[in-house]
């Protein structure tokens, strides 16, 4: 004879059989493969746009002058571009005049001959800036600087600038770390929904081949909805390697292309330990949500239907903590970071802007309580509502979704 | 008040209990469901090393019973006892259990699917694996110990999954209707099975809606209808809740020795059908001979459970399980 096994040994004894059914299914192939497609295809639209991007975005300045103040504009654009940086458009010859040449600006800015913003006309003591309304207030400064040392009439003799650089202001320091906070927040809700989804047709699945009735006789149904829910994270922790694998490809083949974001509070390991911490009880917390709504259906249109308030109170759990993330210390945020399913959103996010640990040592403990009472309320709400049986006594007006809840024959 | 079984046994029901070791004890179980009640107020008391039946009609509650005492369930009243403990999960590595509706992951390898079965009651998956093996080739299916389950007929898979529920070599084996699906060989095979179990000291309850199969195997069995169990006892006790009949054939059609036959004495041809009196044969064959009845033939036969069945639970009950009979023999 055996020896009786504990409600975690039971726990994993489903959570193996799971994990390695899950793993070596066609299915989990497509799973994993889905995400990267249009991640693949946004990467390469990115870099394509990019290169767009930098080819439109470098507006230039045409000039169609005489052949000695044309030298003069181009040795000025010299002298100071390096004073005045980006300020300071790039100058192009559109054409060289000849004393007593015509040039229509107008015309050949219409005309999109000549591929610049504006043309700059006339002479360096009577430029004529032809371009857009915009355009032209936006360069009236610098060319007439441009023009003033053509002339020589600016100073020859700049005086040094002495510099004295800090890494960041509180108010830039501030708005970078909640740039952090955000893109981690949205990874982790992301990451969260598509691999929730999955527990969802597993139970459904386990009803279909008649083996719940198997697994609740010979272990609690606690230690059933665990190793699901184990089996799942295993799964989600080997989707996110595989995904973070093709990431560092991508990042390493885009190279600039992928945001690079500033440093969180708690620094990059602990926030990246924080991260997967969060990642395993929002995952818990909703997937034993899930599980709960996947127990309750026997068929995938019910799963889809009973599982759609879930998936709602999720997006708005996830608005809550996005908003709260704005609101450091304020009530909103300390409510997102107590509530349950909002909690492991609003506590990352909190990583990324505030540097004290112990808040998070308690919101994890919190969070583990949450999910054991969840698995235990599912449990128990499977066991009395769905292992039900006898005599069929199916009135007329229960019918789909509710005829499940008839007694089945004895 | 919550009823200890300690304080009902001391309240006076030792004597259903008896002084043999129990597999099972159960009290007062009740189960309601959206206000129907399924099973209600069921006592039951298993000896161990007992084949005991659960005999009954499609919805008398059976499925029910066993979930309850499997701890798959929880009773809304009542006690119950199972091998000692009064957790049924506590003691889930000593229990075999073979649900009504048959469930294995179709992916799964044959020895792989006992070796789990085996694994959820603690067996090691190791251990598990070679006894599933063997199992396989002793009960002549080694050929498909390495096929996956949807590779196998449903008989077969249903084979496997009986083995699976014995794999942990149990001391309480529960089967609810295990011959549901089964071909005649296949029936004859596990009737030898649940033998063999029996001898070795296993506990063996199951669920059934045929009577020959109680009648066969049970030592001992409970009648459930509509929730209540109005007989729980050995095979034999049923029985005789109802005399044995008596056919009779005269030479004589009519005489002074019409005056010996009881009340619901009926004529069949020349075949005289009644109750043996409860004064016995005796006195019945006296008033006989000097009534001149001229007897051709006197046969006294038991009741067959089946007669029981009818006795005990009325007859709407044994329609509800010939109907359920009948329905499996179609199958």
């Amino acid at each position: 004879m055996s020896g009786r096994l504990s409600t975690m040994a039971a726990a994993l004894v489903v959570a193996r059989r799971d994990f390695g059914a899950i793993l070596f299914s066609r299915s989990f192939l497509f799973f994993l493969l889905g995400p990267l497609f249009p991640v693949l295809v946004g990467a390469m639209a990115g870099g394509v746009g990019q290169r767009v991007q930098q080819s439109a975005d470098t507006p230039q300045l045409g000039i169609a002058m005489e052949e000695q103040h044309v030298d003069a504009m181009l040795a000025a654009h010299k002298a100071l571009a390096h004073r005045l940086g980006d300020a300071l458009p790039d100058l192009t010859v559109v054409r060289t005049l000849k004393p007593g040449d015509a040039f229509d600006a107008q015309a050949a800015l219409t005309s999109r001959r000549a591929r610049v913003a504006a043309i700059l006309g006339g002479t360096p003591s009577e430029p004529i800036l032809t371009g857009t309304q915009a355009r032209v207030a936006q360069w009236q400064g610098p060319v007439s600087m441009l023009a003033a040392h053509a002339l020589g009439k600016s100073p020859q003799n700049y005086p040094e600038v002495s510099l004295s650089g800090v890494a960041t202001s509180s108010a830039g320091e501030r708005r970078s770390r909640l740039l952090t906070a955000q893109a981690s927040q949205t990874l982790l809700f992301l990451l969260t929904m598509l691999l929730a989804g999955m527990v969802l047709s597993n139970l459904v699945e386990e009803k279909g081949n008649k083996v719940i009735e198997i697994l609740a006789a010979a272990i609690p149904m606690d230690a059933v909805f665990f190793g699901k829910l184990f089996a799942m994270l295993a799964i989600s922790f080997v989707g996110i390697a595989v995904w973070a694998t093709a990431g560092l490809g991508l990042s390493v083949v885009a190279g600039s292309a992928l945001p690079d974001l500033p440093p969180p509070a708690v620094g990059w390991p602990i926030f990246l330990a924080l991260g997967i911490a969060y990642f395993s009880m929002a995952y818990l917390l909703l997937g034993s949500i899930f599980l709960a709504v996947g127990s309750m259906a026997s068929t995938v249109r019910e799963v889809q239907t009973l599982s759609m308030p879930a998936t709602m109170m999720q997006l708005m759990v996830f608005f809550l903590a996005s908003y709260a993330m704005t609101q450091p210390g304020s009530p909103v945020e300390i409510l997102a970071a107590i509530f349950p399913f909002s909690s492991p959103f609003a506590m990352l996010a909190r990583a990324a802007q505030d540097p004290a640990l112990w808040t998070h040592g308690a919101a994890l403990g919190w969070q583990v309580l949450c999910v054991v009472v969840l698995v235990r309320a599912g449990a128990r709400m499977f066991r009395t509502r769905v292992m039900k049986s006898g005599p069929a006594r199916v009135k007329p007006a229960k019918r789909g979704l509710f005829a499940r809840l008839r007694p089945a024959r004895a | 008040m919550k009823m200890d079984l300690r304080d009902w046994r001391v309240a006076g029901n030792a004597a259903i209990a008896g002084d043999a070791a129990l597999a099972i004890e159960a009290r007062g179980l009740v189960k309601r469901f959206d206000g129907f009640t399924a099973v209600d107020g069921i006592d039951l008391c298993v000896p161990k090393g007992a084949i005991y039946g659960i005999l009954g009609p499609n919805g008398a509650g059976k499925t029910t019973t066993l979930r309850m005492l499997l701890g798959i369930i929880d009773p809304d009243a009542g006690v119950r006892r199972i091998l000692d403990a009064d957790r049924p999960h506590d003691v889930a590595h000593a229990i075999g259990y073979l649900p009504e509706e048959r469930g294995l992951y179709p992916a799964m390898k044959a020895y792989e699917a006992i070796a789990f079965v085996g694994a959820l009651r603690g067996l090691p998956l190791k251990q598990g694996r070679e006894r599933g093996r063997a199992l396989l080739e002793e009960h002549g299916l080694g050929f498909a110990a390495d096929r996956q389950i949807r590779q196998l007929s449903k008989g077969m898979a249903q084979q496997v999954q009986i083995l699976g529920t014995l794999v942990h070599n149990p001391a309480l084996v529960i089967f609810d209707e295990p011959f549901s699906g089964l071909d005649a060989i296949n029936q004859g095979r596990l009737e030898r099975m649940i033998r063999d179990l029996a001898e070795k000291g296993t506990t063996v309850i199951f669920s059934t809606h045929v009577i020959a199969h109680a009648e066969r195997l049970c030592d001992e069995v409970a009648i459930i209808a509509g929730g209540k169990v109005p007989f729980a006892g050995p095979v034999d006790v049923a029985r005789d809740r109802i005399p044995p009949q008596v056919r009779l054939e005269t030479r004589e059609p009519d005489g002074p020795w019409r005056a010996a036959l009881p009340g619901d004495a009926r004529k069949d041809g020349s075949l005289w059908s009644f109750s043996l009196p409860a004064s016995g044969v005796e006195p019945l064959l006296r008033a006989l001979i000097e009534g001149e009845a001229g007897i051709l033939s006197l046969s006294i036969e038991r009741a067959g459970l089946h007669d029981a069945f009818v006795a005990i639970a009325g007859e709407a009950a044994a329609k509800a399980l010939e109907a359920g009979e009948t329905t499996e023999d179609a199958r």
